[in-house]
């Protein structure tokens, strides 16, 4: 079920453009914001709110990297691994962050606290190798920083 | 040496506010062609300025806008959209606009929209700029609150609309119909041409999708005139241009410099030479979807028509260098995994073709390639070349394939022969683990 909250943003993006299919994006993003991932139900849930079948959302949903339509952890690593961060040696920090986290990319720590996963260039390739948590940026990274990184997401 | 674009950006501070911005001459652009200019006067100046599309293909701005229908008959709402997707590997000048100076990219929309009559505008922005972001809504709020946009701008019988629209990933959404499809809640597919975006793009309306960089070159335009902005430059493309370099160079960065800066320039003066250790081996002038250039091309100046000549594309400007510790067998397989992964899905040649590319690259780097992969490899750049694909994409991405076959052609004999990398193992790209 939608929130009230969560119905009330998805109107107002509604609002903006000429059907409320064309706000179907924002308003999965949304559905992310509160949940962290979209589940079946909530798929089914935004399709029925915005008119759309849930098979032709799934097909929207499933076509952008971004939309996560299986759990992740609390927070969400982004490992760069384009051409200026591999020139760069990103291997490292990748290396180092499956063997400290014990999971491969795709997969989420056993206490729901990390989920890895590659991503392409995050347009910093002058300070690369580069990842992003959550919403923070981090740039010409040293395996050395990725503990004490790591440490401020719990 | 003159720099519009960034005169105002100071790295690792925050950009100027609106008012600080109007007492540097912010919006002066705007009060100017809302007073005195129509908007065929616009599109006729930025015509004879020779601006040319910052995000890759180079199309004259003036022109492209001019294929708009105009005039009271003319469908409505029209839109113009500014392109910040900026995810071509390699490239982070579009960052530094976003980030350091959101007033601008502001203003030159405005200029835009009021040229071919737009109401409704859109900044498309990819989601991992967070920092921009922010800075851009907040700019958008003082530009509201100072009547630079929402009706009757500055007492003019010209309204504007801005929105910020933050995507959720996918490198298509840089091409200009799919990034309209994203825009409209879709797929980024890209659409069959015609009709272009400018007669049927958003929503079935008219619109134009313009860079960021060529955005924001239009206020300086606007205040200083068209022969102003041709003298900017050292040769025959107008204006001055964002240059990036990453790779193994001492200072990797982004620069305003005169169009036309040569290679050698941008290398060993504003990157500051290779690293101690490392060869330049060769570069990708303009991001992951440009050919690459070697040694013999240091000389030639980084404008559109030479960077052509040379047998490449200037791209987005930003290059990426190849030096002599990375396997260019690995580097070109690093691209080819992006393109594969970010293909749409769309048409045949590019979704069974990339993964194939990729595929063969992988096994050459693993040291199991055989003599004739590197044919297979050549006839994909043939049918994977321009006009046998739905858009640009596969095209793009066989472009550092086909160069470094040519260039480095013996590279790839060597990791066939000897069955093995040459390079040391950790230089192996593995997409997967």
């Amino acid at each position: 079920m939608l929130t009230v909250e969560e119905k009330h943003k998805i109107d107002h993006e509604i609002s903006l453009v000429p059907s409320p299919k064309n706000a179907c994006i924002e308003a999965l993003k949304i559905v992310q914001h509160s949940h962290g991932w979209v589940s079946d139900e909530s798929l089914k849930d935004v399709a029925d709110y915005v008119g759309m079948s849930p098979a032709e959302l799934d097909s929207v949903a499933t076509f952008y990297n971004l939309i996560f339509r299986r759990p992740v952890g609390r927070h969400v690593i982004l490992v760069c691994d384009s051409i200026s961060c591999w020139v760069m040696g990103y291997e490292g920090i990748r290396d180092r962050l499956t063997e400290k986290l014990n999971i491969k990319y795709g997969q989420t720590t056993e206490d729901g606290r990390f989920t890895l996963l590659p991503n392409c260039c995050l347009g910093t390739c002058d300070r690369a190798p580069a990842l992003m948590i959550d919403n923070d940026l981090y740039r010409d990274l040293t395996v050395e920083q990725l503990d004490e990184i790591l440490e401020k997401y719990t | 040496m003159e720099k519009p674009l960034t005169q105002h950006i100071v790295p690792g501070r925050a950009p100027l506010s609106l008012k600080e911005y109007e007492k540097v001459g912010g919006y002066q652009s705007v009060r100017k062609i809302l007073k005195e200019m129509s908007p065929a006067d616009v599109q006729t100046l930025v015509k004879d300025s020779d601006l040319r599309g910052r995000g890759g293909a180079g199309f004259n701005t003036g022109l492209k806008w001019s294929f708009v229908p105009m005039g009271p008959e003319a469908a409505k709402p029209k839109y113009l959209v500014a392109n910040a997707d900026e995810m071509e590997p390699g490239t982070f000048k579009d960052r530094v606009l976003l980030e350091g100076n959101p007033h601008q990219l502001i203003e030159g929309m405005i200029v835009a929209s009021y040229a071919i009559e737009a109401s409704i505008s859109y900044i498309f922005m990819r989601w991992a700029y967070k920092v921009a972001a922010r800075e851009i809504i907040k700019a958008l709020d003082e530009a509201y609150e100072a009547g630079y946009l929402g009706e009757n701008i500055l007492g003019s019988s010209f309204s504007l609309d801005m929105h910020l629209h933050t995507g959720v990933g996918r490198y298509m959404c840089g091409e200009e119909t799919a990034l309209l499809n994203a825009l409209e809640g879709k797929r980024a597919n890209p659409r069959a041409k015609p009709p272009f975006p400018q007669v049927s793009g958003l929503f079935g309306k008219p619109t134009i999708v313009n860079n960021v960089e060529t955005l924001c070159c239009l206020p300086h335009i606007i205040n200083n005139g068209a022969e102003w902005f041709k003298s900017l430059s050292k040769t025959g493309d107008a204006g001055t241009k964002l240059y990036g370099i990453s790779g193994r160079v001492k200072k990797p960065g982004c620069w305003e410099l005169p169009m036309g800066t040569t290679i050698r320039e941008l290398i060993e003066e504003h990157g500051g030479g290779m690293q101690d250790g490392y060869l330049f081996k060769g570069l990708l002038p303009g991001g992951a979807s440009t050919d690459f250039l070697v040694e013999e091309h240091m000389d030639v100046p980084m404008d559109y028509t030479a960077i052509q000549a040379a047998g490449s594309r200037m791209g987005t400007g930003t290059m990426i260098i190849l030096d002599d510790q990375t396997c260019p067998v690995g580097f070109v397989h690093n691209l080819q995994h992006f393109f594969a992964q970010e293909s749409c899905g769309f048409c045949t040649p590019c979704r069974e073709g990339l993964p194939w590319v990729e595929k063969i690259l992988l096994a050459i780097d693993r040291g199991e390639g055989k003599p004739e992969h590197l044919l297979t490899l050549d006839f994909h750049t043939k049918y994977l070349g321009p006009g046998n694909t739905f858009c640009a994409l596969a095209p793009g991405a066989m472009e550092p394939l086909q160069s470094a076959l040519k260039y480095f052609r013996e590279d790839f004999e060597r990791h066939i022969h000897e069955q093995h990398c040459p390079w040391s193992k950790a230089k192996v790209w593995q997409p997967s683990i």
